[in-house]
């Protein structure tokens, strides 16, 4: 299930920049970030909000809100350039090359149009198949994705299904016309917590069974934590850390990344507090020089305060971070001199 | 669903019931109609058995009882002016102002919902701005402005349509139709369009809203990221969902239009009721602006409905609240 190095990628992004032009000025939501994910991988993206993980899954199914657009860098799948394809060209890849799933099942489902429907018009939109066959791969697609009753179900609409079955009609609907990708925007955020696990079993099932990879984007190290093969840890529009999931949990490399774990409340080890990490991610307007995080990190040297490090290997995996350079972080900063 | 239709019907009648005491007081209170139907030199006896014969001696209750039993079987009484049975004389201009109030909604709707369609979707482009524009132009330009000017550029200037009248007719039963000549055609055009105007730019902007909102949704965004054709999305998923509001407001319109055909038909001497009104109120023949009343009232009733019943068609979700598919789970 690792990421085999010997087969090419299914998707390569490469120094991939989005940016917001505004009245203030260019924002740069998404900087450089570069990451590949193999067949059949699950590539867990955590981050805060505003890290520009949703934003580099929106960039990577083309489907950016304006005035947002893709600044530099490439999104290949399976070789082929996606990131400069005309709409129409892009349409007929969304769907059939890369699904996608959003947050909100709730919202996801047109309410006007029953779920058959929905499914049989993405269906025959990407593959040549009859109404009939359509509808019966419908079915199936229901059957698999675990709606009990599917054959009366089918005709059903939105608002008849709770949240969890809507959302393994949204996984039905990205499924259904066999992509070899798919990013899942927050899939369980916005459902109860006892759903959250079905759903992502579900998931990882589905996608194990067909040979999908998944990009799972998420604000949930614990979801990513049971999903994930590989974890890219997002942090101010940058990648601070991506490895192995079990490596990033274990043994984090990055500041950034060992706070995050810290702050995970763990069963059977009895601790008095979690660990937080002190202040908040900087605002796109004012992002520091040198490495981002710096203002919020206790490891930190006078070079993190000047030079901006970009990912380095660190064991297993990689990040972004001097301490793991062979020049280090540079002098010790005393306090005073921070906050004058 | 059969007892919200019932439970509508009944809703219906009490409103008819309330327009009929309207219609009703008219006779009360709009003076003695006996001046208005006898010479100065009638003497008081013939205008009292005129009295008794019209019924005008009972208490007001058994009155407005009989009023309600005749209006309810199409009698109308007779017209003070003419001294025609009301029911016929309003049926032979019905036509007129339905073919009128039909063509003004058609080109109402063909034109403005697919304009709203193209500029929500396309707010910044040139002639989104251009459409939005002389859409301010059709809500504030009062409407016998807009048929004069009509009749000016093209029955004056241009001479290429008539400006007044139905042209020529085909009776089809007691229907006369405008369809099916020539000239009836083309008397056709200026009125719809001057009546038309005004539902046209208000159509416009409502669907433009509406799509703007749409479009900003989850689930639109969703179908974009199952690849569906810009068409499916468009005039598919958008465009159903802003379906509601259109249609109620279309109903709501579809009845001003043919209630408010007056203004238009005196503009271009349309021979239809809301002209009948007008001579009516001219000569304080109540009989007529009763019924007139009450059918404009019924043809609103009729429309609600209507409108009530599309919702159901178009929304699955009330369609099942109270019904025996109950919503499942949260």
């Amino acid at each position: 299930m690792a990421s085999q190095t010997n087969n090419p990628p299914l998707l390569e992004v490469k120094n991939l920049r989005v940016e917001f032009p505004t009245r203030r000025g260019t924002l740069l939501a998404v900087d450089d970030v570069s990451f590949d994910i193999a067949p059949g991988e699950v590539l867990g993206v955590v981050g805060e909000s505003g890290a520009g993980k949703s934003l580099t899954g929106n960039a990577i199914i083309g489907l950016l809100e304006p005035p947002g657009r893709i600044a530099g860098g490439e999104i290949r799948l399976e070789g082929r350039r996606i990131d400069n394809l005309p709409y129409e060209e892009m349409r007929k890849i969304r769907g059939a090359r890369i699904g996608a799933i959003f947050q909100d099942p709730l919202t996801s489902l047109n309410p006007l149009y029953s779920v058959g429907r929905q499914l049989v018009e993405t269906i025959q939109t990407h593959l040549p198949l009859s109404a009939a066959e359509a509808r019966t791969r419908a079915l199936d697609l229901l059957k698999e994705v675990g709606i009990p009753g599917a054959e009366s179900r089918i005709d059903h609409y939105p608002h008849q299904f709770s949240g969890g079955m809507r959302q393994r009609v949204v996984i039905a609907l990205a499924l259904c016309a066999g992509p070899r990708l798919i990013v899942a925007d927050e899939p369980t955020t916005a459902l109860d917590v006892s759903i959250q696990a079905q759903i992502i079993a579900l998931l990882k099932r589905l996608c194990r069974e067909h040979g999908t990879a998944v990009m799972l984007v998420t604000h949930d190290m614990g979801v990513i934590a049971e999903t994930a093969d590989r974890v890219a840890v997002m942090y101010a529009g940058r990648i601070a850390e991506i490895g192995p999931v079990r490596d990033v949990v274990k043994h984090a490399k990055h500041p950034y990344t060992k706070g995050l774990m810290g702050s995970i409340p763990s069963l059977g080890v009895r601790t008095e507090r979690l660990t937080q990490i002190d202040g908040a991610m900087p605002r796109l307007t004012e992002i520091p020089t040198g490495c981002a995080f710096n203002p919020r990190c206790t490891e930190r040297g006078q070079r993190c305060l000047v030079e901006r490090p970009d990912l380095m290997a660190a064991g297993t995996s990689r990040a972004a971070c001097w301490l793991h350079d062979r020049g280090g972080v540079g002098a010790p900063i005393v306090k005073e001199m921070v906050d004058a | 669903m059969l007892a919200f239709i019932l439970r509508r019907l009944l809703q219906s009648i009490a409103v008819l019931l309330t327009v009929g005491v309207v219609a009703f007081s008219l006779f009360r209170y709009v003076g003695d109609p006996i001046n208005a139907m006898v010479g100065q030199d009638t003497s008081m006896e013939e205008r009292e058995t005129l009295r008794e014969k019209l019924g005008l001696n009972d208490p007001a209750p058994l009155q407005f009882l009989n009023f309600i039993v005749n209006a309810a079987q199409g009698k109308f009484g007779l017209s003070y002016r003419t001294s025609e049975p009301v029911g016929r004389l309003i049926l032979e201009r019905v036509p007129a102002t339905l073919e009128l109030s039909f063509c003004a909604a058609v080109f109402a709707l063909f034109v403005g919902v697919p304009m709203g369609v193209y500029t929500g979707l396309y707010p910044r482009h040139w002639s989104s701005r251009l459409f939005q524009a002389v859409s301010l132009i059709g809500i504030s330009l009062p409407t016998f402005l807009i048929g004069i000017l009509l009749i000016l550029v093209f029955a004056v200037w241009l001479r290429l349509l008539p400006s007044f009248g139905r042209g020529e007719t085909v009776q089809i039963g007691w229907w006369t139709t405008n369809f099916l000549t020539w000239s009836g055609l083309k008397a056709l055009i200026l009125p719809s369009i001057t009546l038309g105007l005004f539902q046209l730019t208000l159509l416009m902007r409502l669907v433009r809203s509406e799509m703007l909102e749409v479009m900003r949704t989850e689930y639109i965004k969703f179908a974009r990221a199952r690849g569906l054709t810009n068409r499916a999305i468009n005039f598919g998923h958008a465009l159903k969902n802003t379906l509601v509001p259109v249609i109620t407001v279309t109903g709501l319109q579809l009845g001003a239009l043919i209630a408010f055909a007056i203004v238009t038909e005196t503009v271009f001497a349309w021979p239809g009721v809301g002209q009948l009104f007008i001579q009516s109120v001219q000569f304080s023949d109540i009989p007529v602006m009763a019924a007139y009343l009450l059918l404009i009232g019924l043809l609103f009733v009729l429309i609600n409905l209507t409108v009530d019943l599309l919702y159901f068609v178009v929304d699955p979700r009330l369609r099942s609240q109270g019904g025996s598919a109950r919503v499942a789970g949260h």
